[in-house]
């Protein structure tokens, strides 16, 4: 079990590595953060002084492994764009980020199960049919024209909701939280909708799937024949089964939410992770595009490790050996 | 010939097709797409794309069925005075170009790797399947937006522009093959076990050979399933890019492009720059997808 | 129970976005990357700065000069100016306002990390004379100092050393200099809250010593609001919903729109900020142009042509919506040494065009690739993707190369570009600005030809640029004068239109619209 262990984590350290190499070489060609810098009225001796009070102007890679060096301490040095430590920036970012992708992932849970229980139980009743037609509708939507879409109708012409922001937040120390107040909770509406659709359409249909499968093997019709009720099969038995995959695919996807919420926050100016990165891009901000790769990559990572630590705790044939795959 | 497409006709796989007018409907959508954005350059009403030919003042035209619009733009124009029929045709173009040639080539890297894995077993099988899980981990987005990015910095911007293009196919593919890799994967171990693979290797057939003829066509169903369903996401993929600005160059706007750009008009009343775009790859998408659909639970022996 | 529901329902109507009467929450598309004020010289860093500081003189609604911190001002000889202090000014945390802090502001903006080193390029060094009289030592005479101090603003000194902030950046430093995020003046306004990307609060500073100017006399502001929201549709979607009161920067083709919703008022007026399109006139061969062996741009016939081609209404009807002031000069009127008969651009008129290319040896017209900002001026991507239909129209094949602003300076500024698209604003409100950054020759001085990437060089020009820094009175406006003709005549750039900026605000809010797009709430009444 430890050397289970241990592998798994020493795959991560090239991975990590790669992507710290990526991000860092590729963003050191990006734009000119003196030009940011300095503004409009600048002369040459200026501009020299502050590449060399940057270390712009030594080898590539000298300055790669100063930046491992600092990666590793949590360090990133100043955002351009803000004069601010990067690790600050984005650890104000986080919980915005982490606030609409956990309440993407709940909605596309709250509704996406019991739509593919329902579908999957009901193959062909009218409502099954409609709601695979809007999953499928919902596959085939750009995230951010879903967005857009949605601030049109619900902000615009209903002035319901608000088409931008996080509305009020409550600081619990260093944690922001939209969900004390009205508006916070108004604000992460529409966002989370638009964030969670794929997810949801996904889940109903893997839900459905598996239902499908698990319906369809012998121990349920052993249920069936002893006797059980239509409601103990379906709900104690099938269901069960079908929710482990989906737990599973729901936490890598949590990584993928983060990731996707870039273009969510774009179209609703959420102050996340996702609007700071595309910002710090336009801005030729190296510090900060470096600083979310790594974050992000470690995220993956980490979520990849736990569930493959979760995979060998449940399944019994990995703990064996080999094989059975 | 006649008895190839009898055999085709006589077909389970024909027969579930027909049976289903949405599936019918889809695929004559799907293939109006296709032929309206191949032959673009030589039917639409106007090329958007050619500088000279704009004017101005022609700009922001609503539909032809408006009172202020002409029938010269039956879709209205956009902020430069060009033709959004047109724009979208040929938008739809790139769109699709990029589309299906991303997923081509992550169907080639991923089948070549899928049959590596599965055939060679061991070694090679861990690695390229361990390289596959960890880049499964990752969102297809967040990698094409670095391969992207990598590229786009790396190289000076004119140069750039030149290959977008193939950057963005390039970075969308490269996000798409592991799981063509997997399926085949797994099937191709299927494969490997059954007996008439043993006996061709007793009897000394190379493994390229074997793996070509014998386990390739059995892969194959499931491979065209994944690659039907991966190719929505692909173009979906591309018009995040480029609405992201980070996709295919200005001068070969996609429907992805198109929709940016209109989406500052949206509200102040031209909507028309935006929504068709939109509705054009919803469309695209949408039959895709359900052709994707069908094809999946037709080929499912399980389901039938 | 009836108090919990009364307070519930006031606190669900304050979350709403109906605020307290007098709370202006403001937006715009972008927002101020630090707070310090010698630091960058940007407009919206200092649209939020102008309410928190003063400079030593002020504008007025008119943009002319009037006394701000410094009560008047002598040039006592060529080279030294004296400055009365306002008495009795604090700063928000209490300091003292006195000479000692025009000194050390003065000091640090002249530092080498100072972006603000064009507004006191002629100063050597200030000097306390008492504890409310100050005198300006210049290195040369500069007779319009006065209009470039009403750019510097004073920091309090005792402030910025307990804090660590004597100079404006110190990237060298791990941590944030205390100045990004914290700020001390003695404006109008204290700056009560500040998240970067978010919002910026500012409260009424009741000590302040303008109040009872008769600008600010109906000025009923307590509390500012800014949330800075980038997309543009967004940003028109929380003024309709009443999320904010105030846009800087409605996009214009929501101007429609917004005039025709209840509630809402659109207030236009023109900006100082002029956009022209620049030439590479220097280069033997362009860089970025199918022509070998010669530079089509050095002909004077070729440069005209390109003016001919545009057809300068329809970009005015059509990608500006009519807010734009077409113009054929270098700077609008509100800068000194402005002349109305220098105003006058070659017509519209493409034949004239072709047949200039042909006569200068390019039958066929020529490639050529254009150089264009895509989030900094109005429609600025718009602009260039009209010219370049306009230009092809003539045989002059042109590619649009649009790019976010850090990467486009970042090129124009490596003298990487044939034909560029550039906004230009006047802060010193003075001729010479423009011509010194712009039209001089690049020859090492401070501030001469620095934005001049086209590498015009005229030495007539440079003479004139030298009579305006040097002479005064009818001297030097004949020299504006002439050279604002010889502009005219040599082509360097092609000017397009000055920009207007309309501002969107509810029916409840007056504020007076400045050319500088600067919103002085201080001036504003909330109804």
């Amino acid at each position: 079990m430890f050397s289970f262990i241990a592998s798994r984590v020493l795959q991560a350290i090239p991975v990590m590595l790669a992507v710290a190499l990526i991000s860092f070489a590729m963003f050191a060609y990006v734009g000119d953060p003196i030009a940011i810098m300095l503004g409009q009225d600048f002369t040459e001796a200026q501009r020299a002084r502050l590449v060399e009070e940057l270390g712009l102007d030594q080898p590539f890679w000298v300055q790669f492994a100063h930046f491992i060096v600092n990666a590793i301490q949590g360090e990133f040095g100043l955002s351009y764009r803000l004069s601010r430590p990067v690790a600050q920036l984005i650890g104000e970012r986080a919980p915005a980020t982490l606030e609409l992708a956990f309440c993407a992932a709940f909605l596309a849970l709250l509704v996406g199960v019991p739509m593919g229980v329902y579908t999957g139980l009901y193959r062909h009743s009218w409502l099954s049919r409609f709601f695979l037609t809007f999953s499928l509708i919902g596959v085939s939507l750009p995230t951010f024209l879903i967005g857009i879409l949605l601030i049109l109708i619900f902000s615009v012409w209903l002035g319901l909701l608000p088409s931008f922001g996080r509305g009020d937040v409550v600081q619990l120390g260093w944690w922001s939280t939209g969900f004390l107040t009205l508006s916070g909770i108004k604000a992460l509406i529409l966002p989370s909708i638009t964030l969670g659709l794929f997810q949801l359409t996904l889940i109903m249909r893997l839900v459905r799937a598996e239902m499908l499968e698990v319906l369809r093997t012998d121990y349920i019709k052993f249920a069936r024949a002893r006797g059980l009720s239509n409601r103990a099969v379906n709900f104690g038995h099938a269901l069960k089964n079908t929710l482990v995959p989906v737990i599973t695919i729901v936490g890598l996807q949590l990584g993928a939410l983060i990731a996707f919420a870039i273009v969510t926050e774009t179209v609703f100016q959420w102050p996340g992770m996702g609007l700071l990165f595309i910002q710090s891009v336009g801005a030729a901000d190296i510090p900060v595009m470096a600083a979310y790769l790594m974050m992000i990559a470690a995220v993956f990572v980490g979520i990849n490790l736990i569930v493959d630590l979760l995979y060998y705790a449940v399944d019994p044939r990995l703990r064996v050996g080999r094989g059975g795959h | 010939m006649e008895a190839a497409l009898r055999r085709v006709f006589d077909s389970d796989l024909w027969w579930s097709f027909t049976r289903s007018p949405v599936v019918v409907l889809s695929a004559v959508v799907a293939l109006v797409c296709i032929l309206g954005a191949l032959l673009a350059p030589l039917i639409a009403p106007h090329n958007p794309f050619d500088l000279a030919s704009l004017n101005l003042s022609d700009a922001f035209k609503p539909p032809a069925w408006d009172a202020e619009g002409e029938g010269l733009y039956p879709l209205g124009t956009d902020d430069q005075g060009r033709d959004v029929l047109s724009a979208i045709m040929y938008g739809a173009r790139v769109s699709l170009l990029v589309g299906f040639s991303a997923t081509i080539f992550a169907m080639l890297l991923g089948v070549l790797v899928g049959l590596l894995a599965g055939y060679g077993g061991g070694f090679s099988d861990a690695v390229l399947m361990r390289i596959a899980d960890i880049q499964l981990t990752f969102p297809s987005i967040l990698i094409a937006l670095l391969v992207d990015g990598v590229v786009r910095a790396a190289l000076p911007r004119e140069v750039h522009d030149q290959i977008a293009l193939f950057v963005v196919i390039f970075a969308i593919g490269i996000s798409e093959w592991p799981k063509f890799a997997r399926t085949v994967r797994g099937s191709t171990l299927v494969e490997r076990n059954k007996e008439y693979v043993q006996a061709a290797r007793v009897i000394g057939v190379p493994s390229w050979r074997i793996m070509l003829s014998h386990v390739l066509p059995n892969v194959l169903g499931p491979v065209l399933v994944v690659a039907t369903l991966n190719l929505a996401l692909a173009i979906l993929s591309e018009a995040t890019l480029s609405f992201l600005g980070v996709g295919v160059p200005p001068t070969q706007p996609s429907l992805g492009t198109l929709i940016r750009i209109g989406n500052d008009f949206l509200m102040s009343g031209e909507w028309w720059i935006t929504i068709f775009p939109g509705v054009a790859l919803i469309v695209m998408v949408l039959s895709v997808n359900l052709l994707g659909d069908w094809l999946r639970d037709a080929l499912n022996p399980k389901l039938r | 129970m009836g108090r919990l529901l009364l307070a519930a329902m006031l606190a669900m109507w304050g979350f709403a976005g109906i605020a307290g009467a007098q709370t202006v929450r403001w937006a715009a598309s972008g927002d101020p990357n630090t707070l310090d004020p010698h630091s960058q010289n940007v407009g919206t860093v200092a649209m939020v700065l102008q309410q928190i500081y003063d400079p030593l003189i002020a504008r007025t609604p008119e943009l002319r000069l009037a006394p701000g911190l410094a009560l008047r001002w002598e040039q006592q000889e060529p080279t030294r100016w004296r400055f009365w202090l306002r008495p009795g000014v604090r700063f928000h945390e209490g300091q003292e306002f006195t000479a000692e802090d025009v000194v050390f502001s003065l000091a640090r903006a002249l530092a080498p990390t100072s972006n603000f080193g064009i507004y006191v390029d002629t100063v050597e060094r200030a000097q306390v004379v008492e504890p409310l009289v100050v005198d300006i030592v210049l290195k040369r005479p500069d007779p319009i100092l006065p209009n470039k101090l009403a750019s510097v603003f004073m920091m309090s000194r005792a402030w910025a050393e307990a804090h660590n902030a004597t100079r404006p950046q110190n990237t060298r430093a791990r941590e944030e200099m205390f100045t990004v995020r914290n700020a001390n003046g003695t404006g109008a306004f204290r700056l009560a809250a500040r998240e970067p990307d978010v919002r910026t609060v500012m409260q009424r500073n009741r000590n302040w010593w303008g109040w009872q100017e008769p600008a600010s006399r109906e000025a009923n502001i307590q509390e500012l609001v800014f949330r800075p929201i980038a997309a543009d549709a967004t940003r028109i979607a929380a003024l309709l919903s009443g999320e904010v009161d105030f846009v800087l920067d409605p996009p214009l083709q929501d101007l429609a729109r917004l005039r025709a919703a209840q509630g809402i008022r659109v207030l236009e007026g023109p900006e100082v900020r002029t956009i022209f399109l620049a030439m590479d006139v220097d280069r033997s061969e362009l860089l970025y142009s199918d022509v070998r062996g010669r530079n089509p741009f050095r002909d004077l016939r070729v440069r005209q042509a390109l003016y001919h081609a545009i057809d300068i209404q329809a970009i005015h009807r059509t990608t500006m919506r009519g807010q734009s002031a077409v113009t054929g000069t270098l700077f609008p009127e509100q800068v000194n040494g402005y002349a109305h008969e220098e105003d006058v651009r070659l017509p519209f008129d493409a034949e004239r065009a072709r047949s200039l290319l042909a006569a200068a040896g390019y039958p066929q017209g020529f490639q050529v690739t254009l150089d264009c900002p895509n989030n900094r001026y109005i429609n600025d991507e718009q602009i260039c993707q009209a010219v370049a239909a306009m230009w092809s129209r003539i045989g002059v094949r042109t590619q649009v190369n649009a790019m976010p602003l850090a990467p486009f300076f970042a090129k124009i500024q490596r003298d990487d570009t044939s034909v560029y698209l550039l906004g230009w604003g006047v802060p010193t409100l003075d001729a010479l600005y423009s011509f010194q950054s712009l039209l001089a020759s690049r020859n090492g001085e401070q501030g001469d030809g620095i934005w001049n990437y086209g590498r015009y060089s005229n030495p007539r020009m440079d003479a004139l640029v030298q009579r305006m820094k040097t002479e005064s009175g009818a001297g030097r406006m004949a020299a504006i004068r002439e050279a604002l003709h010889l502009y005219r005549e040599d082509v360097p750039h092609i000017p397009l239109h000055h920009q207007m900026i309309p501002w969107a605000m509810r029916t409840s809010l007056a504020i007076p619209h400045m050319a500088n797009n600067q919103p002085y709430f201080r001036w504003a009444r909330m109804n």
